[in-house]
């Protein structure tokens, strides 16, 4: 199969500020693709782009063939990319089904209602406050509402900003096996973005490593987890005590 | 008996206060923009309303209409033409931008109509109607009437349509309606169309019973004291504040010296500011940057 979504040598600026220098990236079709990276490392911005609430300055962003850079947002929703944005973001003072149902503004067939019910079976909490407001949900059914609202689009490729982000380690599993079961039974490609990198480096299929902008290693997340330097920076597996050598001093780049 | 007359004046003035408030507060919550020409956009909206009741001679309703779907244009064209290119610059810049198109507004339509004051003809003008011992005069029903059938529609669209669901989404988050695909932009230039037709709606109701000038948008100023009184955000909160401002002025214009009900809104505004700031309906929030 396929690259469904490539990146190539990206530049992204907030002002004067370069937030990614020269990333490129393949999404394949049905895989599952894990951006790990610290606080700043630009995987949010990565993905912002793709979507187009930010333009490249340089690169281009293909999606099926097809350049979405320097588009608006809306329109590369409507292309089939449903972007689950960091911190949940879900329309608060709508009702969960209402938020549900502006998940699929831009569909204009009538399947929309089976689809509603599709993502109350994946997330039977929803179901059980469907007239609430969404402010009233707890952060984790937020979250839950915001990935299903996603789904409402029927997307082919889904972008998750920190879907772990604030959750409770039991919730964080769950929403992994959501992801998991969305990708093979909904075969909607995922493009996770996560500073859990457990959870990112367990579910994801191939991984990049993002620091201060630029991707420093990508491999399958299999060879990623058994990577040194990813044990030591990302999964806090270094054998020595707090006393032995200070880690972050000894090594804080790759280059 | 004279209170209750006073009520019911006060009432049908403050319905166009509301009404005028409603615009200003549809714009602020969708596009968190100010725009302080919307009682301009109400004056346009009364000359467009004589141009086709008085000038091309249409029937009433059909004038009525077909000023509705001018204004509603126009309000677009205004978004798409003006204020879209001012998307990313200071707040201060654009406050200033809708301040200086009210200024062109009142000179175009002194420019075109003339500055005499107009009487727009309806065919209820003059008629009474007695209730025991209050007389209201037809102006002043079709004023209460027009505004309680315009918000019982605007909530219907609200609530129920998909356009007024999503409107009310792209208000409460930007950036996710873009992500679901929603026409964020789109919206925009209809939140302004619709604002700009409820402010014509409001210029057709006052007509009859205040003159047409190109200065009567200043009535603006006050409704914009009836949208903070209203608690600035609140859609309902914005009738209750324009009805609180009109009545306070009929009362105020009775019993006090003269001069206190021109300035009664802006009394009523600061007293409101000083005991409850987030105004009667608070239903601002933090918005998340």
């Amino acid at each position: 199969m396929g690259n469904l979504l490539e990146l190539q040598n990206i530049e992204t600026y907030y002002g004067p500020i370069m937030a990614i220098r020269g990333v490129s990236m393949d999404v394949p079709e049905g895989k599952v693709v894990s951006v790990l990276g610290a606080n700043g490392a630009g995987k949010t911005t990565v993905l912002k782009t793709i979507s187009g609430a930010m333009d490249p300055q340089k690169g281009t962003v293909t999606f099926k063939g097809e350049r979405i850079d320097a588009r608006d947002p809306d329109w590369v929703a409507r292309r089939g990319i449903a972007h689950v944005p960091e911190g949940r973001e879900v329309f608060p003072f709508l009702s969960v089904e209402d938020n549900l149902r502006m998940g699929a503004f831009s569909r204009r067939d009538s399947e929309v209602s089976q689809d509603i019910e599709l993502v109350y079976e994946y997330f039977p909490v929803l179901k059980e406050y469907r007239g609430n407001q969404a402010e009233y949900l707890s952060g984790g059914q937020q979250q839950m509402l915001a990935i299903g609202r996603a789904l409402m689009l029927r997307p082919e490729l889904m972008l998750l900003d920190e879907p772990s982000l604030g959750l409770s380690p039991r919730l964080v599993h769950d929403i992994a096996e959501i992801v998991v079961r969305l990708n093979r039974e909904q075969s909607v490609t995922m493009l996770l973005v996560e500073q859990n990198a457990k959870m990112a480096l367990d579910i994801g299929d191939y991984g990049y490593v993002m620091e201060l902008g630029r991707i420093v290693m990508e491999d399958t997340c299999e060879r990623l987890r058994e990577a040194t330097d990813v044990q030591e920076f990302y999964l806090g597996m270094k054998d020595e005590g707090v006393r032995g050598r200070r880690r972050w001093k000894q090594r804080k780049t790759w280059r | 008996m004279e209170v209750l007359q006073l009520l019911i004046s006060g009432i049908s003035q403050g319905c166009v206060y509301g009404l005028i408030a409603l615009g200003f507060v549809l714009i602020y919550k969708a596009t968190e923009m100010v725009n302080f020409a919307q009682g301009d956009v109400m004056m346009l909206g009364a000359f467009v309303a004589v141009s086709f009741v008085n000038l091309l001679d249409l029937p009433f309703v059909w004038g009525v209409l077909a000023t509705l779907m001018v204004m509603g244009l126009v309000g677009a064209l205004l978004e798409r033409l003006l204020l879209r290119p001012m998307i990313g610059e200071p707040h201060f810049a654009v406050l200033m931008l809708t301040i200086g198109l009210g200024f062109l507004l009142r000179a175009l339509a002194g420019a075109i109509w003339g500055n005499e004051p107009r009487a727009l003809e309806t065919p209820y003008a003059g008629e009474v109607l007695r209730l025991g011992a209050v007389v209201l005069g037809y102006e002043n029903v079709v004023i209460m009437l027009g505004t309680v059938v315009l918000c019982t529609l605007l909530f219907l669209f609200f609530r129920f349509t998909r356009l007024g669901i999503a409107m009310q989404a792209a208000s409460q988050n930007q950036l996710a309606a873009y992500y679901v695909g929603i026409p964020v932009k789109r919206i925009y230039s209809l939140v302004w169309a619709l604002s700009a037709l409820i402010a014509g709606f409001a210029g057709v109701l006052t007509a009859p019973v205040s003159l047409i000038d190109p200065l009567m948008g200043f009535v603006g100023i006050k409704a914009f004291a009836a949208a903070i009184v209203g608690g600035f955000g609140s859609l309902p909160g914005a009738i209750l504040g324009g009805l609180l401002v009109g009545v306070v002025e009929q009362f105020a214009g009775l019993y006090l010296p003269t001069g206190f009900s021109d300035v009664s809104a802006y009394v009523l505004l600061l007293v409101m500011l000083m005991i409850r700031p987030q105004g009667l309906f608070a239903t601002m929030q933090r918005k998340k940057v």
